[in-house]
């Protein structure tokens, strides 16, 4: 048993690497909740994302193209969503079940040539002189560019939300959609645009596992990161800047776990893996206190009567 | 300009014919995805929906589909309860699970007794685990106020860690060679769910499903409650008037659907499963969500739909096995059938209508 | 369609009421299925029996050989299913090739008993079903020789996928062939409880590596690990399930190959003419079944020479990985000196040999 070999500095630094791509994906559908909808097809979209990364990254030789193209992925997916949920007015939850069952499918087709291939590498940053700080250095500046995007992709939405008239536009259409109907606002294009930046979203965190975290294409390989995208949004109580921390503090759970058990202390590993999901509930229960937690619409199915 | 209208009854006709429009355009769309892979279109649908059914072997596979169909049945039959009444539970995974592990926690706890008493107990306590873990999100649904389907989704992962450590642990066959997993039950008379009769795929779990699916209907269609669950369903409002209590009936929806599903991981545990493994889980939970919606949240739908997607199952696998079809193919298909009956049902409530763009 | 109907005749007419229609139509072709718990290109352990079957066919010939598979094929209920099918329409020989098999292939095979039967890392058999596996242990001991020469800091970290016999005997056998060459070594095991979960492996190997480790042994299937150590530099890793020389010379300086081909060819062949007896076997680097992989140029001359004679010593019996004198982690006695572990006891490994610091879980 050897805790001093955990060194704080390198765990801080891999926890930011490690909550990234979840951060992106829950990000993405903190929005689309944010807009009344409940995607539940995460999982889906993000494994789309990280194949079309890939393949678009190997084909250009660029990452940047693979994460455009991730982007463009998830969100083409997510029109799947859109139409059946808001033009063909289907259940929500059974049709994000759907898209995720599809998705895992479509993914594993279109990899299948895909196996046992580097992608081009991404650098790491190391932004001069900042890089260069004690501790805070190797902790904040000596990331990939995506692990700065996710935090700017924060700001950005939590600024949209927060300030734009857009973003008071998406909040009145997920808090009550017949009012915001009523008041002129076209319910079902905003939905659709929200969803559409989900699964962009979606798209860029899948590809984030395939590209940087891994990386390698393997069939299934977000393993499970789309489910716990939701349930980190409900941790957050549907607030961006709740999403950097509870990525944090879901990742901050993994690789402590891992560095317990490297360090050579027994620890119930199921125990502490069920840990982050059991503390979203304790956290949805608290919240449950206050009032207008959840967007009051949040899957409900909108049809404008005439 | 196209606009859709809510037609004032679901048209009944429509919601028979749109489950079979939408099994007909995913056979179309699924044969240009098999054609695209370089197979024979006809031939892998033939082989899909057919062979399972009329095939050489269709005794062999007929009974199959019960024992795939029967857990789906089961679960969607309580899940759609809940459902009808605007009560989301998409934890039935999780219900599954702790039935199961519940069930079989009985049946090693008694090992190697050979008693009468053993199997109704499991069948008891897999119902009890399955109502104790849909109850933790009922309770506080009901308390606080927190959004149920949240919840009994986180549930699933915790189950999904419990079932890990059990198999690595406390329920660890002492016989298995250090290998994870529990004895099997299917070596344990007293404890084995097996066949009623041989070759038929009957096992008590099915059996318990057409029950269920019975139970279900009469609830609906002659019992007060059912009243109540419909009501709350399409008319929240009046219901309240009318003084259904929703507290109520979120404890009644969520307590059925998680006994259900907890007797039906109990069923599979004992009985075609037979081990609490690492992987004991096959996603049932998830799926008959879906059963539950394409059977239109009826009780002899969801028989039907329980029915075609085991057949799915079934078919996909001799697809794979026969033609080399890739099985993410068939998963595909499986994804884009669920796509199609969703989208179809929009006919059923509503009415396209052309109208013209009014002039702003 | 043709299809032989001799098994389903034989096994299953009376318990599925057809009657039959005849003597078995005889078929020059031998039919083989193979039943598959991953994808075909997962990368690693489904691809490589996937890939020896292929190669198999390839050995015999597609004219004499018909081959069968079912991918992602879940333990349980389905997998009996898959069989089941397989032998209907006719299959002769089924391999199953994943632990959680093993009672469903027991079942199908008592219905089937024309049909003969694989099984893949089990201990149960029948009059018609065999079992294999491999002696992965035997290449943990080279990999661990090359480990316990290359470091530097001296720690070594272990991906460990799921707490079963097969996973601690890698860990012994390794642990025990670094100490050999370098009294100073110590290991840290992660267990993932996961036998193939890219991201998580990846975040496993950049904790060892940030712990101090400069070797990566791995019993998980991706190249995470050999992602991670490329990109920090001064670390190796081993290739694990197949030779993933993509990341050679360096990460990856050697690897422990499954290569299930030569098996797989003799059983078939077995069958053909007739000579398939039921057997439990065990194989090791010495039929081929435990491939090494190309030691790099990373590692130096003498290291490799070093490591290539401990391979040659295993191959022609002439050492066993383990033999005593060892000692369990608990320090009671497990081997005197010279004896050698006899495969009951390795077969239901559960205990870490002395040295090892770390607790097993449970």
């Amino acid at each position: 048993m050897d805790l001093s070999a955990i060194n704080p500095i390198l765990l801080l630094a891999s926890l930011m690497v490690a909550a990234t791509a979840v951060m992106i994906a829950a990000l993405g559908e903190l929005i689309v909740e944010r807009a009344g909808v409940l995607n539940l097809g995460v999982e889906g979209m993000m494994i789309t994302g990280a194949i079309i990364g890939f393949a678009a990254a190997v084909h250009s030789g660029s990452p940047a193209v693979g994460f455009v193209a991730a982007a463009v992925g998830g969100a083409g997916l997510s029109l799947l969503f859109a139409l059946l949920t808001q033009v063909a007015l289907a259940n929500q939850v059974a049709s994000g079940l759907a898209l995720t069952l599809f998705g895992l499918g479509l993914s594993s087709l279109i990899g299948q040539g895909y196996v046992g291939i580097k992608p081009p590498v991404i650098p790491k940053l190391n932004i001069p002189l900042l890089s260069d700080i004690p501790v805070l250095g190797p902790i904040l500046f000596r990331h990939d560019m995506v692990v700065y995007f996710g935090i700017l992709l924060v700001v950005l939405v939590w600024l949209f939300l927060k300030y734009t008239r857009a973003g008071l536009v998406l909040r009145a259409v997920g808090e009550n959609h017949e009012a915001a109907h009523a008041l002129g606002y076209k319910v079902v294009r905003i939905r659709v645009l929200a969803i559409m930046f989900g699964g962009a979203c979606a798209g860029v965190g899948g590809a984030y596992v395939s590209l940087v975290r891994v990386p390698q294409w393997t069939e299934g390989m977000t393993a499970g990161v789309g489910w716990i995208a939701l349930a980190l949004v409900v941790f957050a109580s549907w607030k961006p800047w709740r999403v950097l921390l509870g990525a944090y503090l879901f990742g901050g759970v993994t690789v402590l776990q891992l560095n317990l058990q490297a360090a050579g202390i027994a620890i119930p590993v199921e125990y502490l893996s069920m840990s982050p999901y059991l503390i979203t509930i304790i956290v949805l229960v608290i919240m449950s206190n206050r009032r207008s937690a959840s967007p009051a619409s949040l899957g409900k199915t909108f049809h404008a009567a005439q | 300009m196209l606009t859709l209208e809510k037609r004032p009854q679901p048209s009944k006709a429509l919601s028979y014919i749109t489950p079979v429009l939408a099994v007909i355009v995913t056979m179309i769309a699924g044969g240009l995805l098999f054609a695209a892979l370089g197979k024979d279109p006809v031939v892998a649908i033939r082989t899909i929906f057919w062979e399972p059914l009329f095939g050489e072997f269709a005794s062999y596979y007929r009974p199959q589909l019960l024992v795939k169909g029967g857990p789906l049945i089961l679960i969607a039959l309580g899940l759609s309860l809940g459902f009808r009444a605007g009560i989301w539970n998409i934890g039935a995974e999780g219900q599954y699970i702790i039935g199961a592990i519940c069930g079989a926690g009985v049946a090693l706890a008694f090992y190697p007794l050979d008693a009468w008493y053993i199997f109704p107990l499991m069948v008891i306590a897999g119902a009890l685990g399955g109502w104790a873990w849909a109850m933790i999100p009922a309770i506080l649904k009901v308390k606080f106020g927190t959004n149920e389907i949240l919840v009994s989704l986180m549930l699933v992962y915790v189950a999904e860690q419990l079932l890990a450590s059990m198999a690595l642990g406390l329920m660890k066959n002492p016989e298995g060679y250090g290998f994870p997993g529990s004895r099997n039950l299917q070596q344990y008379p007293a404890a084995f769910n097996g066949e009623l009769i041989a070759g038929t795929g009957m096992h008590w779990g099915v059996a318990a499903a057409f029950i269920a699916a019975i139970f279900s209907y009469i609830l609906l269609n002659r019992h007060i409650l059912g009243f109540q669950i419909r009501l709350t369903g399409e008319a929240p409002r009046a219901a309240k008037f009318s003084g259904v209590k929703p507290a109520r009936l979120v404890l009644i929806c969520m307590g059925v659907a998680g006994a259900l599903a907890g007797m039906a991981g109990m069923f599979e545990v004992a009985g075609p499963s037979g081990q609490i493994t690492l992987s004991f889980n096959v996603g049932y939970g998830f799926t008959a969500i879906i059963v539950a919606f394409l059977g239109r949240l009826h009780p002899v739908g969801i028989i039907l739909a329980g029915l075609l997607m085991a057949l799915t199952y079934i078919g996909g696998d001799v697809a794979q096995s026969r033609l080399q079809l890739p099985a993410a193919a068939i998963q595909m298909v499986q994804g884009m059938l669920l796509f199609f009956l969703l989208a179809v049902d929009v006919l059923t409530n509503y009415r396209i209508k052309m109208t013209k763009r009014e002039v702003a | 369609m043709k299809m032989k109907k001799r098994s389903f005749l034989a096994g299953t007419a009376m318990a599925l009421g057809l009657a039959a229609t005849g003597a078995w139509a005889q078929d020059d072709k031998v039919k083989v299925g193979f039943v598959y718990v991953g994808p075909i290109n997962d990368g690693g352990w489904t691809q490589h029996h996937h890939e020896s079957a292929l190669k198999m066919v390839e050995t015999i010939g597609a004219d004499k050989v018909d081959m069968v598979y079912q991918e992602n094929v879940a333990e349980g209920p389905d997998s009996e299913r898959a069989m089941t099918q397989m032998a209907l329409e006719g299959a002769d020989l089924i391999f199953t090739t994943s632990f959680g098999y093993m009672d469903p292939t027991i079942n199908v095979a008592a219905k089937f008993p024309n049909v003969k039967f694989e099984h893949a890392t089990g201990y149960k058999t029948a009059p018609n079903v065999s079992a294999y596996s491999a002696r992965f242990y035997e290449g943990r001991a080279v990999m661990g020789t090359i480990a316990g020469r290359m470091t530097k800091s001296n720690i070594i970290g272990y991906i460990a996928s799921v707490p079963i016999p097969e996973v601690v005997r890698g860990i012994n056998s390794s642990y025990i062939h670094a100490k050999k060459v370098n009294p100073d070594v110590q290991f840290k095991v992660i267990w993932l409880y996961t036998w193939m979960d890219p991201a998580k492996e990846a975040d496993a190997a950049r904790t060892l590596i940030e712990q101090g480790a400069d070797v990566i042994f791995q019993h998980t299937d991706s190249t995470a690990p050999l992602a991670a150590a490329r990109d920090a530099g001064n670390v190796i890793g081993f290739g694990q399930a197949g030779d993933m020389i993509e990341y050679a010379p360096s990460p990856r300086v050697s690897s422990i190959i499954d290569n299930w081909e030569p098996y797989y060819t003799s059983r078939v062949k077995a069958v053909m003419d007739g000579t398939w007896e039921s057997h439990n076997v065990w194989e090791g680097i010495n039929t081929g079944m435990v491939g090494i992989g190309e030691i790099t140029s990373a590692v130096p001359a003498e290291v490799k020479a070093e490591a290539e004679a401990l391979q040659a010593s295993i191959e022609s019996g002439e050492y066993h990985p383990f033999t005593g004198p060892l000692k369990k982690q608990d320090g009671s006695d497990w081997l005197a000196e010279g004896e050698t572990a006899d495969d009951g006891t390795l077969a239901g490994m559960n205990f870490y040999v002395e040295g090892i610091d770390a607790e097993l879980p449970n």
